[in-house]
């Protein structure tokens, strides 16, 4: 039994027995098939982490957002918060911090979108709804996420890594449009 | 009997006392019983706290009853995870070690006094900690990740129970040697104790991690060095965090072993394939830490596919593995016990009303179905872009950590009462519904978890009404009514680990006392009421007619293939990002 020790001395000369063997093949196949697919998405898929992240002091990733929001707001939310509206296919900036997401954007449909995140604090975690993205977000790294909506509504964003007392607060937006019309 | 028989041991020129088991005829050592008691006393104790916890998280969460205010959910669920995952479970895992070195192999305990010592160490440290959190400034969740800040006195605490354990370990490794150079076992250590060598060796890694992770993270938040990288933190914290539940996985398979062992005479299918099962972890499980950074920036896509398949997932394989010879063992004991008709009739015909192997049988399946396909879809690189920190992670985990390792160390304990207290359990009734009651709660907080996540809900947060928010954002309906029956299982499943701790701690003070005349029925209803030596002769080539575990693995290979799929359909149909 197996809280005796085993009853062949020598147990690794043992026989395994054909059904053992059957099943270690298939859950090792299985093993394979499961890598193949990780490397077969990245290939085909169209859903994969962006690899282009830079090391980037928060204070200058805070004024280039800056620069970014002044330039392109287009309008004001119903909360107060500025809605950015860049061109189409162009980079766009967003900044999480104790307990925001800042600024808002608005985006086209179908169009492909440069977006850098990146935390002024704490780890944040962007967590777009309900399409149901999520990436982690830390201070002093800039992430690059090259993005393509491709529905139209209201997104939330809401923060899903624990971040403080206000953590359950911070929530942000985008909106998607079609593409050549605005809200 | 106890102390009457106790007879002296003196091997290798150190006294020691044992008694001699009358179910098994281990010899065992008074002063190894002791810090078995102990450790596990401890471990209950903390379970109790930490799963009060998890229930009020639970209703915090339930949107209709949303009972904590905001910052005291916030303590109370970092004092869960701290509570249950680190105390409750090392403490047990500390018993057991001890329980499948000195008694499995009726040899002495190496050094009871430096035993007695992490014992202390763990108990200082545990409450060390527990006042920082509940003190109420160091509301960072048990993963603190940087650059939060705790109190000073929350990382020392971890800091005092890892060194604990680590001592702790060094005795259980130092048992080993003693039994080896005194001969106290013939040819190689039992499969249990294998299985337990496997988990200790995981636990030397996996602290050394902790260590190298947190005792920077102490200077840092006293002020003695200025910064710590974010992502470097996260990645050598999994190194602990990660490998300690690989730890767990071993040690509640080595428990599975035990007591279908104990209950119906089991024995492996053969020994070669679940050792190998077993050295497959040590070698592989460790680099499992990386799926907890999938969605991080600037980590390579190679890296993360590497290490994400565990190489090959060959991790995996070695549960898929026991996943099979397990209820193999079981199907092959039972034909052997005379339940030999048909197909399931061995299945139908086991022990259900012996709480440790009902225990046992429950946790093999939740922990299978539930725990293992949900944390390899969890962990597929590209997939965890849709689940990340959702509560389909703390569904995943209750998943395998509560169903799996807590309720087989519950399992467990129902053949530790007799053999190691030496009390008959009180309240058979109830310690026989205590295992469905608590697997069924469980089962439901997993999965109501894991269909929040899948609609997006998020994990460690206070309100997804965003009642107090400036923006705010509408879940589905389907996400409150998740969360709701989730509420609903957590009450449940509370009720299943009040009574476990009621039954325990009753039994370690007033159950009635086990000697040779009545331990074989204090060991619960047993197809066969012979707890040594019974089956003998099976296995080998001839007596191998195990249908209904083939059926059994083929409905859990088709179920994790089936889902697997689907949620890469999930994922193909969000955003594309690159
Ligand atoms: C009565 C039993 C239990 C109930 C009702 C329960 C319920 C919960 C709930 C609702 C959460 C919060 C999810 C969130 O908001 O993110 C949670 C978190 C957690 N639970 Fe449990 N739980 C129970 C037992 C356990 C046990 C026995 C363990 C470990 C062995 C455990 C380990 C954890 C951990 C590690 C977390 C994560 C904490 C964090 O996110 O920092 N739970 N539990
Ligand atoms: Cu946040
Ligand atoms: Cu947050």
């Amino acid at each position: 039994m197996a809280i005796h020790p085993p009853e062949e001395r020598i147990w690794w000369n043992e026989r395994i027995e054909r059904g053992e063997l059957v099943w270690i093949g298939i859950a090792f196949l299985w093993g394979l098939v499961m890598f193949s697919m990780m490397v077969y998405w990245h290939i085909e898929g169209k859903q994969n982490l962006s690899n282009e992240a830079y090391r980037i002091d928060p204070a200058v990733f805070e004024k280039r957002t800056e620069e970014f929001t002044e330039k392109f707001t287009v309008r004001e939310d119903e909360t107060g918060y500025p809605i950015a509206k860049p061109p189409a296919g162009g980079d766009v900036y967003m900044l999480a911090r104790l307990w925001e997401w800042w600024p808002m954007l608005e985006l086209e449909k179908g169009q492909t979108y440069r977006l850098h995140l990146s935390s002024l604090d704490w780890q944040h975690g962007f967590s777009l709804q309900p399409t149901n993205i999520n990436l982690q977000v830390h201070p002093g790294i800039e992430h690059v996420i090259t993005l393509t909506p491709t529905e139209t509504g209201s997104f939330g964003i809401v923060c899903n890594e624990f971040c403080g007392l206000g953590h359950h607060q911070m929530v942000g937006r985008i909106y998607v449009v079609e593409a050549g019309k605005s809200q | 009997m106890s102390i009457a028989s106790a007879e002296t041991g003196i091997i290798g020129g150190i006294a020691a006392k044992f008694r001699t088991c009358p179910a098994t005829g281990l010899k065992i050592d008074l002063a190894a019983e002791k810090l078995i008691k102990a450790n596990a006393v401890a471990a209950v104790v903390f379970l109790a706290i930490g799963g009060l916890f998890g229930l009020l998280v639970a209703l915090t969460r339930w949107p209709a009853v949303h009972l904590l205010p905001s910052e005291m959910f916030y303590l109370v669920l970092t004092a869960h995870g701290l509570d249950v995952l680190l105390l409750w479970i090392i403490f047990f895992e500390i018993a057991v070690l001890y329980f499948a070195s000195a008694v499995l192999l009726s040899c002495r305990l190496a050094t009871p006094r430096i035993a007695w010592a992490a014992f202390w160490l763990m108990i200082i440290g545990g409450l060390m900690t527990n006042v920082a959190v509940l003190q109420g400034e160091s509301s960072v969740m048990f993963t603190s990740y940087v650059p939060m800040k705790a109190a000073p006195h929350f990382y020392l605490g971890l800091i005092l129970f890892a060194v604990g354990a680590l001592v702790a370990v060094m005795v259980f490794f130092g048992t080993l040697v003693v039994a080896r150079d005194e001969r106290t076992y013939e040819g190689s250590v039992p499969l249990v104790t294998f299985g337990a060598i496997t988990a200790a060796i995981i636990a030397v890694f996996t602290i050394a991690s902790g260590a190298i992770i947190l005792i920077p993270t102490f200077l840092w938040s006293v002020g003695y060095i200025s910064h710590i990288d974010t992502v470097m933190y996260k990645l050598v914290w999994w190194g602990m965090g990660h490998s300690s539940q690989q730890i767990n996985v071993a040690a509640h398979v080595a428990v599975w072993y035990a007591i279908i062992a104990i209950t119906i005479g089991a024995k492996p299918l053969s020994e070669k394939v679940s050792r190998t099962a077993f050295f497959l972890y040590i070698l592989f499980l460790q680099l499992a830490c990386a799926h907890h950074l999938l969605v991080e920036p600037g980590l390579s896509a190679e890296w993360r596919v590497f290490n994400t398949s565990y190489a090959l997932y060959l991790a995996v394989l070695g549960s898929m593995i026991h996943g099979m010879t397990v209820p193999g063992a079981i199907e092959a004991a039972q034909r052997k016990n005379g339940f030999n008709n048909g197909i399931f009739e061995w299945l139908r015909k086991a022990p259900w009303s012996n709480p440790a192997f009902a225990g046992m049988f429950l946790s093999l399946v939740m922990f299978g179905f539930l725990g293992g396909i949900s944390g390899v879809v969890l962990g597929t690189e590209q997939i965890n872009l849709i689940l990340h920190n959702t509560i389909y992670v703390p569904g995943h985990f209750h998943a395998t950590v509560v169903a799996g390792t807590t309720l087989a160390f519950m399992a467990i304990t129902y053949l530790l009462l007799p053999l190691i207290f030496q009390r008959q359990v009180i309240w058979p009734t109830l310690a026989k519904w205590q295992p469905y009651l608590f697997g069924i709660g469980v089962a439901g907080i997993s999965l109501f978890m894991m269909g929040a996540g899948t609609l997006g809900v998020s994990r460690r947060h206070w309100d997804i009404t965003f009642s107090d928010a400036q923006v705010t954002f509408d879940y589905p309906a389907t996400a409150f009514l998740m969360m709701g029956l989730n509420g609903i299982f957590a009450i449940v499943a509370s009720l299943g680990g009040i009574l476990y701790v009621l039954i325990t701690v009753g039994t370690v003070f007033f159950g009635k006392k086990v000697d040779a005349s009545n331990i074989v029925e204090s060991l619960g209803p047993m197809p066969q009421k012979q707890v040594s030596g019974a089956v003998h002769e099976y296995g080998g080539a001839g007596t191998w007619h195990l249908p209904g575990t083939y059926i059994l693995v083929t409905v859990f290979f088709l179920s994790f293939v089936l889902y697997y799929f689907v949620n890469w359909k999930y994922l193909s149909e969000i955003w594309p990002l690159s």
